[in-house]
């Protein structure tokens, strides 16, 4: 205790050290050997050496282009949607909901409860061949009648979309929630229509919320195969399902690597050139 | 919902019936979106619900082929499916008690002190929880591999608590810094030392949100599958039971467990809720 007393300053760093020192070895240190199985060749039967193999890199570019543009696109696409389902309703809830905001914000996450590949099956289900949705939508001619949904991208996308919506909308339920409802009434006291109060107070408040939310929400997404694997088909599959199977199945660990490399790398860059263009500091607090 | 809180109250000459109408639409255009995308978000808890009580007559479990509560008498009835449930809830458990001491201790550090590398003990929280999974499930499993270390029970473990950490030092840290110094320098003051002072007056009052953060780890652990996929080796955890049954057709007792699990969290919730009230019955966040 005495010895504590007399150097103060090392109580923090006593405190950090399990923790730190947990994340160094299990987070930090695999991302190096991450790196390096990238530039490994080799198979499980002949063993792996490290020669600088970037043409793990070239071959990931050259022939899984397609899987990784599907990826973003698939998670372009579902953020999108997600945000357009998420902010009505999460300002419904943040204005209107009174005295049930808890219990609705409590439906918003519900789907959390449920096992991820529990919920997911439960859309195969609902999206199958002889399943409500696909029977009304081919009654109003929307799908013709030997036409189906799952096993399209258009289950896919659904199944992301579903999956990662909670994380679009709390982040927007919270800064929604946090707008001072009195600079809504200002504007509307100096006869600003709806449409422009909106446009002008709320939804330039609720910024930090949106993209909070669709980082959220894009980054599981571009790196999911869950959805792909479940509810399309390997014409549906993303660059997820390649990692996945390069790793798992086939031991082709060298190119694996290289492909995680990139998705992370990917990301990464993705994260910092949205962050710069809308102008945030605010992420990491 | 009450109709004095809507600006049109205001004395504004000639509101056109034809304005008041829209605003009546819109309002509950809003409303109706509101009950609709919640509907969207029950769909699949309510498809898992009833599925648990459904009498297939295949080994797939996609129509409705009649009522029983079979399934829940006897939900651990399908070989290994038990198995996998203990096995879930022992690596949950020991993550959970594990990222939860590390995770607080770590969350003090950061809102008690200023010291030099807090900037990079930020940065080392963030990342876990904006990489992709797949990436930090892949670099985890290339670190076993380096290792020769045989993938099973406690590789799961290692991988649950590295990702449940950052969610704990989130969580804590918020409760953290609402907190009121000056009750633990009344205990110093009464000539209490660090340590009772820290089991007797911190302690209990950061409780509720080191409960938030066990409870939040819990729940990830539980329904954990891509980072538990990669470094799982033959271990089957709840999740990866549910994986393998996909491809030949789930069992009604998934749905069970499923249900279960949901109903347990949503009991959890609002106790939670119902208690934060009565500390606080206005200040309910």
């Amino acid at each position: 205790m005495s010895f504590l007393h007399r150097h103060r300053w090392l109580t923090p760093y006593l405190l950090l050290a399990p923790g730190i020192a947990f994340l160094l070895v299990f987070f930090v240190v695999p991302l190096g050997f991450l790196g390096h199985t990238s530039l490994r060749e080799g198979t499980v039967q002949t063993g792996y050496v490290f020669n600088w193999a970037w043409d793990n890199y070239s071959k990931a570019f050259s022939e899984y282009q397609e899987q990784f543009l599907r990826s973003l696109q698939y998670a372009g696409i579902s953020t999108v949607l997600a945000l357009l389902i998420s902010y009505p309703l999460t300002y419904w809830i943040a204005f209107r909901g009174g005295r049930w905001k808890n219990l609705l914000l409590l439906c918003i996450i519900a789907p959390f409860f449920v096992t991820y590949l529990i919920r997911t099956l439960a859309w195969q289900n609902i999206l199958s061949d002889d399943g409500f949705v696909v029977s009304v939508l081919q009654t109003l001619g929307l799908v013709p009648d030997d036409g189906r949904i799952l096993a399209t991208s258009t289950a896919v996308i659904a199944g992301i979309t579903y999956n990662f919506l909670p994380f679009m909308a709390l982040p927007l339920y919270v800064s929604l929630e946090q707008i001072d409802k009195s600079l809504i009434e200002a504007a509307k006291d100096l006869y600003a229509s709806s449409t422009k109060t909106f446009l002008r107070v709320t939804l330039p408040l609720s910024a930090p919320g949106v993209i909070a939310g669709t980082l959220l929400t894009f980054i599981p997404a571009a790196g999911d195969f869950i959805n792909a694997e479940l509810l399309g088909t390997p014409n549906q599959s993303m660059i997820g399902n390649v990692i996945q199977s390069k790793f798992l199945v086939l031991t082709d660990y060298g190119q694996a690597a290289a492909l995680s490399v990139i998705l992370m790398a990917v990301i990464l860059v993705l994260i910092v050139v949205y962050t710069r263009v809308l102008g945030t500091e605010r992420m990491a607090g | 919902m009450t109709a004095a809180a809507e600006p049109q109250a205001l004395p504004r000459r000639r509101v056109s019936p034809l304005t008041r109408a829209w605003a009546f639409v819109r309002r509950h255009t809003l409303t109706v979106f509101g009950v609709l995308a919640l509907v969207y978000l029950m769909l699949p808890i309510a498809v898992v619900i009833a599925f648990s009580f459904n009498d297939p007559a295949g080994t797939f479990n996609y129509t409705w082929e009649g009522f029983t509560t079979k399934h829940w008498t006897n939900p651990f009835g399908p070989i290994g499916l038990g198995d996998a449930v203990e096995a879930s809830i022992k690596v949950a458990l020991l993550a959970t008690i594990v990222s939860v001491i590390l995770g607080t201790l770590i969350a003090l550090a950061l809102v008690r002190y200023h010291f030099r590398g807090r900037g990079a003990t930020n940065l080392l929280i963030f990342i876990p929880l904006t990489a992709p999974e797949i990436v930090l499930g892949a670099s985890l499993l290339t670190l076993f591999l380096y290792l020769g270390t045989a993938l099973g029970f406690w590789t799961i473990v290692i991988a649950h608590i590295m990702f449940c950490i950052s969610f704990v030092v989130v969580t804590v840290r918020a409760r953290l810094v609402g907190f009121d110094r000056h009750v633990e320098e009344a205990a110093m003051d009464l000539g209490a030392n660090e340590f009772v002072t820290f089991f007797r007056i911190t302690l209990p009052l950061i409780a509720p949100g080191i409960l938030a953060g066990g409870l939040l780890a819990f729940s990830l652990s539980i329904d954990d599958f891509v980072i538990t996929n990669f470094n799982a080796g033959t271990t089957i955890t709840f999740p990866l039971y549910v994986w393998g049954a996909a491809k030949l057709g789930v069992p009604p007792e998934v749905n069970v467990i499923g249900t279960m699990i949901f109903g347990i969290a949503i009991l959890l919730m609002l106790a939670n809720t119902l208690l934060q009230w009565r500390r606080n019955p206005k200040g309910a966040a």
